[in-house]
């Protein structure tokens, strides 16, 4: 069957992310940036400077690599497949959150894009050194959280968690 | 392995004149896909690739590289030159391809990185 909607929740972080998926506190800042359809000059910005600002707060190496590759990999879907669209990062003091909501054309089937491998990555894309179908799996396995929603014809909403421990 | 013995055992010319390649280089990655390349997380890096949009550069704000050597004489642009130099970042362009380039320094002890 095809699923319009995707959870994931780290199993080591379930109580606590869930908990904050319900209840979705105020953030204690946000940072929100545009992203333009295959502009792949700019794409990439917006994840340094959310692992730039965590940085700034602290937060561990280890935990800031996992959140510029998260960011970065969706960040760059973005960009290469769908219409444009753009990025919140909500900061906390223990987690930052961060929502991707696009143009679309949205993916045909969430689990078959979540396979490793799997891609619609055309010709120019690829010469860019993308389309190893990877850039999802990769977000899992960095995120403690990841919550994608898409459908064919629709956009695509994606959104994603990561504890600073 | 300093970074200026590996500019001279793959005959390379050092893009970024600015920027310091006195560093020691303790392993190296070779790929043309950004997503294996972020895989690369568990140690510094140096990147072998064929790559040479943007994007490549943008993988240093990412994860950590000590350096990035271009292969197969694949010339990037100065405004690429420019971002890298801004970061610290070493750019290293050789003739060889990804292949000879790995096998050299790969037999002159620099071992492949963890991932
Ligand atoms: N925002 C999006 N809108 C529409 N389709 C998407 C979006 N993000 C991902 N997809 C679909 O999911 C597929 C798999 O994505 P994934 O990031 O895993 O691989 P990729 O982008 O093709 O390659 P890589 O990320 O390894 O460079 C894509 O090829 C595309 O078909
Ligand atoms: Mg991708």
């Amino acid at each position: 069957m095809i699923m319009s909607e995707f959870w994931y929740y780290r199993e080591s972080k379930e109580p606590e992310a869930k908990k904050f998926m319900e209840n979705k506190p105020e953030p204690d800042y946000d940072l929100s940036y545009s992203i333009g359809e295959r502009d792949f000059v700019n794409t990439g910005k917006a994840s340094s400077e959310i692992k730039l600002a965590l940085k700034r707060l602290g937060v561990d190496n280890t935990i800031l690599r996992r959140v510029a590759i998260a960011v970065y990999e969706a960040e760059i879907n973005v960009t290469a497949h769908s219409r444009g669209g753009n990025i919140i990062a909500n900061i906390y003091d223990n987690c930052v959150h961060v929502v991707f909501k696009d143009n679309g054309p949205g993916m045909k089937d969430i689990n078959q894009s979540m396979e490793p491998g799997f891609s619609t990555a055309d010709e120019m894309i690829r010469e860019m050194g993308f389309g190893a179908g990877l850039g999802l799996p990769n977000i899992k396995k960095n995120a403690d959280v990841l919550h994608i929603e898409s459908q064919e014809g629709a956009n695509t909403f994606l959104e994603l968690v990561i504890f600073y421990e | 392995m300093n970074l200026k013995k590996v500019i001279k055992a793959l005959n390379g010319e050092l893009l970024t004149k600015d920027v310091n390649i006195d560093i020691d280089v303790t392993c190296a990655f070779g790929s043309d896909l950004i997503s294996d390349i972020l895989h690369c997380t568990k140690e510094p890096t140096l990147l072998l690739t064929g790559l040479t949009n943007p994007q490549v550069i943008r993988l240093a704000d990412m994860i950590d590289l000590f350096g990035i050597v271009f292969v197969r004489g694949k010339r990037p642009t100065d405004e690429i030159i420019k971002m890298a130099a801004k970061r610290d970042l070493p750019l290293i362009l050789t003739k060889f391809t990804l292949y000879k380039t790995s096998g050299i320094l790969y037999n002159s002890g620099l071992a492949s990185c963890k991932i």
